[in-house]
C-alpha cells in the first residue's frame, strides 16, 4: 500500500486543498499494526468549529464569541492526541473504546453512528466501550464543557473513514480490480461482478505488520446516511431490560458493601470511634475503621452497613463550614461584590440583585466505586470524568507509582457534573487499603446531599443605563462561592494559555467565566466579571458552571429593560440581539409558540435565549401561578407555579443525532424548572438540611409541563454544537421571566421557594437514617 | 439468620438473610438480582420498583421476613415472562420513544408505569394525566414527558 504512504511534504499539500470532489474532507491516519485491522488517529482540534466572532457594533465582541471553552479544550487536545483506535473484528464488527464517560448524555450513541456513517457498517455492528484510564491521553480524557461531540466529531471519523478504505483496497488488491469499482454498504464490500466480502472476512487480510500514515475521504454531509437522523439509544434494550450494569451493580470477587457514618459538618473529621467493638458486633458486619471523614463500615449487604451507622458513636472533628448558614455565606457574598465601572443615570438605571441557593449535583445513582487495594498495586472501579487526574491522585494517596494503579469507568446513572471528580473513588482506596480488603463503597442518598459536591450560591448583580430608547451600558458583577476546578482543567490551562486571547493574568475560575459567558446583545459598553470568595464548600460545575445563574439575571433584566422602554419582550430582543442565529431560533419560538397570545390572569409566557458551545437556544414557557395551581396539594412534595407548557428551539450547529439532542433538550428543561422554582439546599451550621429527594425538591411528574417540544433548526454548520448543558440557562431564565409576568414581581432570590422549608429534616445523626419498614402498606 | 422463602421471578427461592434485612438488599446483594436499583433506601425515589403479587412496590422499605413463602415477586427481570414475551408491552413502548438517558430510574420507571395502567383498568377507567402526576418515581436525567407519552403508548397494548 505504498501509494498511501504520505510524507510531511505531501501531507501539508493535502492541508492546502482538503477539500477534494464532492466537498469530502481529506483527513490523516495511520494504520496500526494489529492482527485484524486498526485504525488510529491523532486527536486533532476540530478545525470545522466556526468562529462566530460577530463584527456588531457597537459592542465589542466578548471573549467568549471568538474562542469559548470548547475551543480551548479543542486546543488542548490537538498536540496530546495519543492514539484513538477503531477496531475491526473478524466477526464483521467495530470496536471503539471511547475515553469519555458515559453518564446518559447519548454520547455512544453518537458516537457510534459517526463510526457506522463512515464504515458503512450497521449500528448493531458498532461496539462502543468505555476506555479505563490512559495517562498518554493527557487532557484528551475529560468529559465535560458539552465538549465530546465537538472534539470527536472528526477524529472518530477519520479512524472508520480510513477503516472502510482499507477495506476496500484489501478486497480489490484480491480480486486485482480497481479500488474504484468497489462500493461498500452495511458491512460488504462488493465488487462489479456480484463478487462480495465481508468485513469480517477482510479483517485479518486488511491488518498491517508496521505502523504506517494514510489518508482518506471523510463524507460531505450531503452524503450522510446515519448521521442527522434519530436514532435510539444504543444501549436501550439493556437499560429497559435491566440488564445495563451500572457501577452499583457491578461485581468484584469479596469487595462487600461498605457505607460511611459521617460527622454532622461538612468535611468533619473522627475524633475517636466510642463503641467500636459494638459496631463490629452487628449482624453481617465484617469490618469498622476510622477514616479521613467518617467511619468505614464493610459488611454482607449494605443495608447491615446502614444498619451498623445507626449505632456509631463517635466523637466528631471540626469541618470546614462549621459555622457558616444561608444568611452568612450570602453576607460574605455581598462583602466581596465587584463596583460597577459605570455610575447611575439616576431614572434611567435598573439596578438588580439576584440570589442563588446552593443546588445539588447528585445524579440518582448514588456515588459509588469498587477499589482492590494491595500492597503493591490497586484496582478502580468508578464513573469518572476525568479518570486520568483520578488516577494520579489516588497513586498519591495511596504511595503507589500511577502504573501500578489501575483505573476503569463505569458506566454511570447520571452525573451532572459530580463525576469530574472522584471523592467516592479515592475514599473507596482510602478504606481498601486501611481494612486490606476490596470493597464496594457506596455513599447513600443522604451522604450524596449533604456531603456531595453543590453548586455554589452566588449572587448575580446588574446595571444597565439607557437613554431615549437605547442601552448605554450592561455591566454584571457575579460572585460566587468559589467552584472547585480541581479535577484536572486546570492542567489544560496551564499548558495552553500561552494561546488564549485573553489579555492579563486571570485566574481560573476568571478563565473559565470569560471563555462562558457573553452577552448576545447590543447593549453598549458590556462587562461581566466574576469574583469568588474561598470558603470551603465542597462544590463543583453543575449542568453548566455560571450560565443558568448568569443568563437568568440577565433575561430578567432585559425584561424589565423592555417594560421601562415600552416594548414588547420578544420584540425588544429582536431589536437588540446581535446573535443572527439567536434571534433566527427566538422568531421560530415566537411563532410556533405563539407569542403574545391572549393568557388567563395568573398565567403568563416568559423567553428566554442563550448562545453557548456554539450552539444557540430560544426557550418559551407558559406558567399558572393561579392560586389553585399553587396550592395544589402533594403529599411529600412540593407543588407551586406549575410550568404547564414549553418550546425549546435549538440551532445545534450540526444536528447529529435528532432524537438525543431532543432528549437533551428536555433533560435541560426539567432541570431549569427545578432551578427556578423548587429545588436547593438549604444551609444551617455547616450542612445542607437535605436528606432524601423528598427534600431535595427536583422536578418531578407532578411539576413537569404536559407540552413540552424541542424544534431542531436546519444545520447552520459541518460542525455539531455542544449539547448537554445547552438548554438548562435559556428555560431557567424563561421560567423567571414567565414566573415574573404572570404574578407582577420579578424574582429576585432562587428557587423561588427557597425562603420556605417545605420539610421535616432529617437528623444529623446518625448521618443516614434507617430504612423504612412499611413499605407493603404502599402497595398500589 | 433464618432461611426465607418466596417465589422470584417464577421461581420458588430460598435465601439466607437476617429477617430485618430490606428485601431489595436481598435481590441485589445475596442474589445478584440487580434490575432494582438502589437510589436512596427511604422508599422517596422510587427507583427499586418491583412487584409484589402484581402490584408495585418498594423493597428498600420492606424487611425479609415480611415475605411470605408465596408471595411473588416481580423484578424488571422477570417483567416480560408475565405476559409470556420478550418484552412486555410497556418496554416496547420505552423503547418505542427512546425514554431512557442515563436508564438508573428505568426500572423502576417502567414497573411504577405497569402497576399505574393495570390500577386505572382495574378501576375500569381510561388512564389520566392525573394519574402519571401521581407517580413519584425520579428521573434525574429529567426525561418526564418521554415517560408520559410512553406510558399512555404501553397502556393501549396492555
Amino acid at each position: 500500500m505504498a501509494e498511501h504512504r504520505r510524507s510531511p511534504n505531501q501531507s501539508a499539500e493535502m492541508a492546502a486543498d482538503e477539500r477534494g470532489r464532492l466537498g469530502r474532507r481529506r483527513v490523516l491516519g495511520y494504520l496500526i499494526a494489529a492482527p485484524t485491522l486498526a485504525v488510529g488517529v491523532t486527536w486533532i482540534a476540530n478545525s470545522n468549529d466556526p468562529q462566530t466572532a460577530d463584527a456588531a457594533v457597537p459592542t465589542l465582541p466578548q471573549p467568549e464569541q471568538i474562542f469559548d471553552l470548547g475551543d480551548l479544550q479543542n486546543l488542548a487536545a490537538a498536540p496530546t492526541s495519543g492514539l484513538i483506535s477503531v477496531q475491526l473484528r473478524t466477526d464483521g464488527t467495530a470496536y471503539f473504546a471511547v475515553p469519555r464517560a458515559e453518564v446518559g448524555q447519548g454520547m455512544t450513541t453518537a458516537i457510534a453512528m459517526m463510526v457506522a456513517e463512515e464504515l458503512d457498517l450497521p449500528m448493531d455492528k458498532v461496539s462502543i466501550g468505555l476506555a479505563d484510564a490512559r495517562p498518554e491521553l493527557l487532557m484528551n480524557q475529560l468529559t465535560g464543557g458539552s465538549n465530546s461531540m465537538r472534539s470527536m466529531f472528526l477524529p472518530v471519523r477519520t479512524a472508520a473513514a480510513i477503516a472502510r478504505q482499507r477495506l476496500v483496497e484489501t478486497a480489490a488488491a484480491q480480486w486485482g480490480t480497481p479500488a474504484s469499482n468497489l462500493t461498500t454498504r452495511d458491512g460488504v464490500v462488493s465488487g462489479p461482478t456480484g463478487r462480495t466480502a465481508t468485513y469480517g472476512s477482510l479483517a485479518e487480510a486488511a491488518a498491517t505488520s508496521t505502523t504506517i500514515t494514510v489518508s482518506a475521504e471523510l463524507k460531505s454531509r450531503s452524503e450522510f446516511t446515519v448521521l442527522g437522523r434519530p436514532h435510539n439509544r444504543v444501549d436501550a434494550v439493556d437499560i429497559v431490560t435491566g440488564r445495563k450494569q451500572f457501577g452499583m451493580d457491578r461485581q468484584v470477587p469479596n469487595a462487600k458493601p461498605t457505607m460511611v457514618a459521617r460527622p454532622p459538618t461538612i468535611n468533619g473529621t473522627v475524633k475517636s470511634i466510642n463503641n467500636l467493638a459494638a459496631v463490629r458486633a452487628m449482624p453481617g458486619i465484617t469490618d469498622v475503621v476510622a477514616i479521613s471523614h467518617g467511619v468505614a463500615i464493610r459488611g454482607d449487604t449494605f443495608g447491615q452497613c446502614i444498619d451498623a451507622i445507626q449505632v456509631v458513636d463517635a466523637t466528631w472533628g471540626p469541618g470546614t463550614v462549621d459555622n457558616e448558614s444561608d444568611a452568612t455565606v450570602l453576607a460574605k457574598l455581598r462583602a466581596a461584590q465587584l463596583p460597577m465601572a459605570v455610575p447611575p443615570l439616576l431614572s434611567n438605571t435598573i439596578d438588580a440583585e439576584f440570589v442563588f441557593a446552593f443546588a445539588s449535583n447528585s445524579p440518582l445513582e448514588p456515588d459509588c466505586a469498587i477499589a482492590d487495594v494491595r500492597p503493591d498495586s490497586a484496582e478502580i472501579w468508578a464513573s469518572l470524568k476525568v479518570p486520568i487526574v483520578a488516577q494520579e491522585d489516588i497513586a498519591k494517596q495511596l504511595g503507589l507509582p500511577i502504573h501500578a494503579v489501575k483505573v476503569h469507568v463505569n458506566q454511570a446513572g447520571g452525573s451532572f457534573g459530580r463525576h469530574l471528580f472522584h471523592d467516592v473513588a479515592a475514599e473507596a482506596a482510602e478504606i481498601s487499603q486501611k481494612m486490606g480488603k476490596p470493597v464496594k463503597l457506596s455513599w447513600s442518598r443522604t451522604d450524596n446531599f449533604r456531603q456531595g459536591r453543590t453548586h455554589p450560591m452566588c449572587t448575580s448583580r446588574v446595571r444597565v443605563n439607557y437613554l431615549a430608547g437605547n442601552v448605554l451600558s450592561y455591566e454584571q458583577r457575579h460572585t460566587s462561592v468559589q467552584t472547585d476546578f480541581g479535577h484536572g482543567l486546570g492542567e489544560m490551562i496551564t499548558s495552553t494559555a500561552a494561546h488564549l486571547p485573553v489579555a492579563g493574568n486571570l485566574s481560573f475560575a476568571e478563565t473559565i467565566f470569560t471563555l462562558s459567558q457573553s452577552s448576545p446583545y447590543n447593549f453598549g459598553v458590556t462587562t461581566q466579571l466574576l469574583n469568588e470568595i474561598p470558603l470551603k464548600f465542597n462544590t463543583g460545575s453543575m449542568r453548566n458552571i455560571y450560565s443558568p445563574n448568569v443568563v437568568c439575571a440577565e433575561e430578567l433584566v432585559v425584561d424589565r429593560l423592555a417594560a421601562k422602554l415600552g416594548q414588547d419582550p420578544v420584540r425588544f430582543r429582536r431589536n437588540f440581539l446581535r446573535d443572527k442565529r439567536l434571534l433566527a431560533a427566538l422568531n421560530k419560538a415566537a411563532e410556533v409558540g405563539e407569542w403574545g397570545k391572549a393568557m388567563p390572569k395568573g398565567m403568563a409566557q416568559g423567553v428566554g435565549l442563550h448562545a453557548e458551545y456554539r450552539g444557540a437556544v430560544a426557550a418559551l414557557v407558559e406558567i399558572d401561578c393561579r392560586p389553585e395551581t399553587v396550592n395544589r396539594p402533594i403529599p411529600d412534595g412540593v407543588s407551586g407555579p406549575r410550568v404547564t407548557k414549553a418550546l425549546i428551539v435549538v440551532d445545534p450547529g450540526f444536528c447529529i443525532n435528532p432524537r438525543g439532542l431532543e432528549a437533551q433538550m428536555i433533560g435541560g428543561l426539567q432541570d431549569a424548572i427545578a432551578l427556578a422554582l423548587t429545588s436547593s439546599l438549604h444551609i444551617k451550621d455547616g450542612i445542607p438540611l437535605e436528606g432524601s429527594w423528598d427534600n431535595y425538591f427536583y422536578t418531578r411528574q407532578w411539576n413537569t409541563p404536559r407540552d413540552v417540544q424541542v424544534l431542531i433548526m436546519p444545520n447552520t454548520s459541518d460542525s455539531p454544537s455542544g449539547a448537554g448543558e445547552l438548554a438548562v440557562a435559556p428555560a431557567f431564565a424563561a421560567v423567571a421571566c414567565a414566573y415574573a409576568r404572570a404574578t407582577g414581581t420579578m424574582p429576585t432570590y432562587f428557587p423561588i421557594n427557597h425562603g420556605k422549608l417545605g420539610f421535616e429534616p432529617h437528623p444529623l445523626e446518625p448521618s443516614t437514617p434507617q430504612s423504612p419498614t412499611d413499605g407493603l402498606d404502599h402497595t398500589f | 439468620m433464618a432461611t426465607h422463602t418466596f417465589k422470584l421471578n417464577g421461581k420458588q427461592i430460598s435465601v439466607d438473610a437476617e429477617d430485618n434485612v430490606r428485601l431489595l438488599w436481598v435481590l441485589r446483594d445475596l442474589l445478584g438480582v440487580t434490575g432494582p436499583k438502589y437510589g436512596c433506601a427511604l422508599e422517596v425515589c422510587k427507583s427499586c420498583t418491583s412487584h409484589i403479587n402484581g402490584k408495585a412496590f418498594n423493597p428498600c422499605s420492606v424487611q425479609v421476613k415480611d415475605i411470605q413463602p408465596a408471595d411473588e415477586i416481580t423484578t424488571i427481570e422477570g417483567l416480560p415472562a408475565t405476559v409470556g414475551k420478550e418484552l412486555h408491552p410497556m418496554q416496547q413502548a420505552w423503547l418505542d420513544m427512546d425514554v431512557s438517558q442515563c436508564g438508573y430510574c428505568q426500572p423502576g420507571q417502567i414497573m411504577a408505569a405497569v402497576a399505574k395502567v393495570k390500577q386505572a383498568q382495574a378501576e375500569g377507567r381510561e388512564l389520566t394525566e392525573a394519574d402519571l402526576d401521581e407517580l413519584r418515581n425520579i428521573c434525574r436525567c429529567g426525561t418526564y414527558s418521554r415517560i408520559r407519552e410512553a406510558i399512555k403508548a404501553g397502556a393501549e397494548d396492555m
